[in-house]
């Protein structure tokens, strides 16, 4: 693992010999095309709902992708997630591939729940996925469930339990909250402020300091500019480590921005944010270009890097939505299985 | 297998060989604590679970023989523990949630119906929920409208969940066994006024399986369609009809959901004559489910209308001379049948 050559801030360590650096432009990299590959997808998922091809919601991820991606980083495949209504960065980052995401979506047979769960509700429980949430803050119990079975168990997992800032007004957050710090639980709650809740800015929905509520728990809190992987990723080892040694539940609130509308169909926004404020977040704060120049300022990677890696990631999300498409639908008599184990 | 005899009938019988009496209350500490030996995944918890053993004792001593790891008192939290049961069930653990009256599961109403329900189905049947929910029902405690609800048709309108209704010492114990075995999630009601039903129970290990309903009395000339304590109320009633001449078939489903249609419809063919008596209220119950399955499956067997007794339609009063009205009685279900037989 490449994160013992990372210190706590995200900084390059003053030994740095060529190894190293070898090791640091994989690494980084290595999340690029992760923050990528979650870009790239949710382009397709854009054009496919527009042309029709895909049913039901789409909550596309755009801007948000180094929460994911910086948090996911910092987890073993074996602890577990949980996911949101805007999910597929997390199932992504997880380790979800991209044609049986894509599957899903259309609601095909291969799909990762064949087609059962949709957009909203994919689980993986190879990648230790316990499901996208289509309950605003509803998987905040499942998480510390999911936490105390890994302390009962002595398995050494943690669980990150993602939610937008719209979940802190949902009550079960705070019970699970309160339980968590009480027993001491490895649950990190990751809420990504993306400033708005569906279509009202939560300077309207939340008061009081939000770091403030984790904190009466007496529960270990970050703030992180949420469009810094480095960042995120840093903060999210402090608190996955701490609580992998038994220290207990984090919070870690990560700025972010969504590009798109709270949905695909969301498209006259101006009467709740300002085209500007837009253009300003896209331009100044993406994260992909905030980890891209970060590299070539330093030196560690260079256009044909960045050239040979979208390459790649399109080839593969092309693979991936051909896939789906040319996937079959369940067989009607799915319709009926799976409602027992 | 099936019980030998409801122990508070007028003339009990000679135990079998090996068949103790215990009380409800026993049955479910008894069926908890061997399923927790058998079972390191096998967890409760809820509020006063431990060391205060709920406020009905149900669960004394077992946090002395399995300590707070497995015994674990939760804050005031449905909701949160309820949601945590969810994930705790999903991850490998048994747990068993005490939801402390069943009024209360409406807190935690999106954990059950919209989590637990919903995951196995949504995940393609890759994720499971084996997740007991323990709860009570049942009014005449003169607790007035907040503690005396029977929620449990609810329950069973909503696929993915299982839903239990044990009526004797007996059912009590083998049903929560399979419900603890059983990988989806089961709601299990226990009537707060039968905690010290005695019944007899063998000394080895049983289970009941679930969607088989259990003949409690033989008859011929009518079917009562009985659920948790209305079992007692229509064992009562059945005896009142005896000296009546008339002779009254008891049924307990013992499990709404799944439910053994097959067992009431026979039933049905034989009698001609069917109450169904619940204790839910009675629009959009219990009541109706099973009047419709018997109307569907046994309609021109039937010598007149499935007939239905619930809870009155009415938030339950404190006052008892109020609250004793809102609950079937024997000598309603006796008053109906005396009609249904015309022996009015
Ligand atoms: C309990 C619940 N209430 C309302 C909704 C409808 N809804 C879906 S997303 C959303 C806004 C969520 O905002 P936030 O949590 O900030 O997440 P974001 O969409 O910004 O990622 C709402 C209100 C829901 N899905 N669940």
């Amino acid at each position: 693992m490449v994160s013992e050559h990372i210190t706590s801030s995200g900084e390059r360590p003053l030994a740095f010999d060529e190894a190293t650096r070898t090791r640091e432009r994989q690494f980084w990299l290595g999340l690029y095309e992760q923050m990528l590959t979650i870009r790239l997808f949710e382009e397709q998922v854009n054009e496919l709902y527009m042309s029709a091809k895909m049913p039901g919601l789409a909550h596309l991820y755009s801007g948000e992708e180094a929460v994911a991606v910086g948090v996911c980083a910092a987890l073993r495949r074996d602890d577990y997630i949980t996911s949101t209504h805007r999910g597929h960065g997390h199932c992504l980052a997880k380790g979800a591939a991209v044609d049986r995401m894509f599957a899903e979506l259309l609601g095909k047979q291969p799909g990762y729940c064949r087609g059962k769960g949709g957009s909203m509700h994919i689980a993986d429980q190879e990648s230790g996925n316990l499901g996208a949430n289509a309950i605003v803050g509803g998987s905040a119990g499942i998480a510390t469930g999911a936490a105390l079975s890994c302390k009962r168990r002595g398995s050494g997992q943690v669980v990150a339990c993602f939610f937008g800032d719209g979940a802190l007004g949902q009550g079960l957050l705070y019970e699970a909250m309160n339980m968590a710090a009480l027993w001491q639980l490895p649950v990190i709650y990751v809420c990504e402020n993306n400033l708005y809740n569906e279509y009202t800015p939560n300077r309207e929905t939340t008061a009081g300091d939000m770091l403030a509520r984790p904190r009466a728990f007496g529960i270990q809190t970050e703030e992180v500019d949420g469009q810094d992987v480095r960042a995120v990723y840093a903060a999210a080892v402090r608190l996955v480590e701490r609580a992998r040694r038994g220290e207990g539940p984090a919070y870690l609130q990560c700025n972010t921005y969504r590009f798109y509308g709270h949905h695909v169909g969301d498209i006259q926004r101006s009467y709740y944010r300002a085209r500007e404020e837009e253009e300003w977040w896209k331009a100044q704060r993406d994260p992909l270009k905030i980890l891209s120049s970060w590299l070539r300022e330093q030196g560690l990677a260079e256009e044909r890097h960045f050239a040979e890696i979208e390459r790649r990631v399109r080839a593969l999300i092309e693979a991936g939505v051909r896939f789906a498409l040319e996937a079959p639908y369940p067989d009607p008599q799915e319709v009926a299985q799976h409602v027992y184990a | 297998m099936s019980m030998p005899s409801v122990s508070s009938a007028a003339s009990a019988p000679q135990a079998p060989e090996g068949w103790r009496e215990i009380t409800l209350g026993q049955a479910i500490r008894e069926a908890l604590a061997e399923e927790m030996r058998r079972d390191p995944r096998v967890l409760l918890l809820g509020e006063d679970v431990a060391e205060a053993g709920t406020p009905f004792k149900v669960l004394s001593g077992l946090v002395e023989e399995f300590g707070p790891e497995r015994v674990i008192d939760t804050p005031i939290s449905e909701a949160g523990f309820t949601g945590i049961g969810v994930g705790l069930a999903m991850t490998g653990m048994r747990p068993v949630v005490d939801i402390m009256f069943g009024d209360f599961l409406t807190l935690a109403m999106d954990q059950i119906v919209n989590q637990a329900a919903k995951v196995h189905y949504m995940s393609g049947g890759k994720l499971k929920v084996p997740l007991v929910v323990r709860t009570t029902l049942g009014a005449t405690r003169r607790s007035a409208a907040q503690h005396s609800q029977s929620l449990h048709a609810w329950f069973s309108h909503v696929p993915g969940l299982k839903v239990v209704l044990p009526s004797t010492p007996y059912d009590a114990k083998g049903l929560l066994k399979t419900a603890i075995r059983d990988d989806n999630p089961v709601l299990f009601f226990e009537d707060k006024m039968m905690y010290q039903l005695k019944g007899l129970v063998p000394a080895g290990e049983y289970t009941i399986p679930f969607g088989v309903a259990d003949i409690k009395r033989e008859g011929s000339d009518l079917t009562i369609v009985a659920t948790s304590s209305m079992v007692q109320v229509a064992l009562a009633a059945a005896s009142a009809l005896e000296q009546l001449g008339i002779s009254a078939e008891v049924i307990d489903p013992r499990t709404t959901s799944p439910l053994d249609k097959q067992t009431l419809i026979e039933s049905a063919r034989k009698t001609s004559r069917v109450i169904v008596v619940d204790e839910g209220y009675q629009s959009y119950g219990v009541t109706a489910e099973i009047a419709a399955v018997i109307n569907e499956g046994a309609f021109y067997y039937l010598d007149a209308p499935v007939k239905r007794l619930g809870a009155l339609d009415v938030p339950v009063p404190f006052s008892p001379v109020l609250e004793d009205l809102t609950v079937p009685t024997p000598d309603a279900v006796v008053e109906m049948a005396r009609t249904l037989c015309g022996r009015a």
